[in-house]
């Protein structure tokens, strides 16, 4: 006989939490992507404004996790439930931060001419964008199946970071009046493989969450 | 029997999701069915305790766990109109089989219970008792060396070394279910049995009890049945979960806690039914 419990009110109230946390980082590596194509600096500010919101969700995730841990000391599915949502937190607060390095950068870039390399990068945002919006989505389905194909999508975005730095690079040699514009890009591109990453880890506690399997650290056996 | 130095734990592998102990297995039960009258408690339930190491039975009142601790030692036998079919293996040895010596079994398979039952002896009487009525031994200064050592391996010595000849009904709840555990360690098992000890007493005893029960696997292979599945959690090596007599799952109690075979040991565990 199944029995109303307590535990799954406040499970659905840490999974409204920290899907609210995601949507917030989904939003601000948009709203930082698009400050930087269309070179538009109120968005850029209205991102890094917004930053402390963003943070204050990772805390209310936090307090969350620690009253189930201690007041209801979940098991099984419930257990890599919770454990899931505490280590993804962090990890969608700090796509956040780079989200806000995204926005300084463009900030800065804008009152410099634009470079081509700029249109590789919005690609690289797109992927980086879509790889969030769709680790959000199989961690709210608790897909394993659907985590397991982000994650190999992750080596889109570092195939498009190589091609990018070599590019970056090679114009540093060869026009050095643009050094310092793309060297704000490397940034910004070393920015975006550092948020593949981190959906790549989100996608990982997806599986673990669903399966109880701990993938991490074997890319080979997906 | 010998004393290991070494703590032996099975191996879970998160990644391969199997389980692993060198451990054999102490105890061995096949296909035990056990009838109250015409009431079935307990179905076809076929497990292995590895020795040395603690196993613990779970699962809602009324589940068999209970029952099924009891028939390790026959413990059953006293109640009227009750009937084992199967086999239950001690060191290979079956302890239903027709001639067992139930006496010697009990002596190899102490037993702690959910209420701590002293004597209305001084503490000593009380852990030289079954040393006594087995005739283990009538040299005084033996006698009191078995004492001291039950009482040390049951973690009481340092406490009522000084007051040996005191009545054991002065004892605190936590320090009579201790020195029920010295009067079981005394004469030397090899498995005990306990039934809840730790359900009556309060955080601090329950604590003492549990550090107790992770010290004394090292020599002794334990099976426990407990209600709190934190405690479960806590002091075992391996989980059984136990409903409406059937064994429903076992299996090392990492694996049961974050991700058990079967879905009603899951529902069992998350609070979901019971």
């Amino acid at each position: 006989m199944e029995v109303h419990r307590h535990l799954d009110e406040e499970l659905d109230r840490l999974r409204d939490t920290v899907l609210l946390l995601g949507g917030e980082a989904e939003a601000a590596l948009r709203r930082a992507m698009h400050s930087l194509v269309d070179r538009d600096v109120s968005v850029a500010h209205e991102v890094l404004e917004h930053d402390d919101v963003i943070d204050e969700l990772e805390v209310e995730v936090d307090r969350q996790c620690i009253d189930i841990f201690v007041l209801r000391q979940p098991a099984a599915r419930d257990l890599r439930f919770v454990m899931s949502v505490a280590k993804t937190a962090p990890l969608l607060e700090r796509i956040a931060d780079h989200a806000c390095n995204i926005a300084r950068a463009a900030i800065d870039l804008t009152h410099e001419p634009e470079l081509k390399n700029q249109i590789r990068i919005a690609e690289m945002g797109e992927i980086a964008s879509s790889m969030l919006a769709q680790a959000l989505d199989a961690f709210t389905r608790s897909d394993a199946a659907a985590a397991r194909e982000i994650i190999k999508r992750d080596a889109e975005i570092n195939d498009l970071y190589n091609e990018i730095f070599s590019e970056l690079i090679g114009m540093m040699v060869t026009a050095p009046a643009t050094a310092t514009r793309d060297a704000r890009l490397l940034l910004v591109a070393k920015h975006l493989e550092r948020i593949g990453d981190y959906v790549t880890d989100i996608s990982e506690l997806t599986v673990y969450m669903a399966e109880a399997a701990i993938i991490k650290h074997q890319r080979g056996n997906l | 029997m010998s004393t290991p130095t070494t703590m032996v734990t099975p191996k879970f592998d998160i990644r391969s999701n199997s389980v692993s102990t060198s451990e054999a297995a102490k105890i061995s039960v096949s296909h035990l069915n056990f009838f109250y009258g015409r009431h079935q408690a307990l179905h076809d339930i076929s497990i292995q305790l590895p020795e040395r190491m603690v196993t613990a039975f779970i699962g809602p009142s009324g589940c068999g766990k209970t029952t099924f601790l009891r028939t390790l030692n026959r413990m059953n036998d006293v109640i009227p109109a009750t009937r084992v079919e199967g086999e239950v293996l001690i060191d290979g040895e079956n302890i239903y089989a027709a001639g067992a010596d139930v006496v010697e079994l009990r002596r190899k398979v102490g037993m702690v219970f959910q209420k701590s039952n002293p004597f209305p002896k001084t503490i000593f009487d009380n852990v030289a008792y079954g040393l006594r009525i087995n005739r283990v031994t009538s040299n005084r200064a033996e006698l009191a060396a078995r004492v001291e050592e039950a009482l040390t391996n049951a973690a009481l010595w340092s406490e009522v070394k000084d007051r040996l000849n005191s009545s054991a009904l002065g004892l605190s709840g936590g320090q009579q279910q201790r020195l029920c555990i010295a009067r079981a360690l005394a004469i030397r098992p090899e498995v005990i049995l306990m039934d809840e000890p730790a359900s009556a007493l309060d955080p601090i005893a329950t604590s003492k009890i549990e550090e107790l029960i992770f010290d004394l696997k090292k020599q002794y292979t334990i099976a426990i049945v407990t209600h709190n599945m934190q405690q479960a959690a806590r002091v075992s090596d391996f989980t059984a979960f136990f409903l409406l007599g059937k064994l429903i799952e076992v299996n090392t109690t990492e694996k049961m806690f974050t991700n058990p075979n079967e879905k009603l040991t899951e529902d069992y565990i998350t609070g979901r039914f019971g």
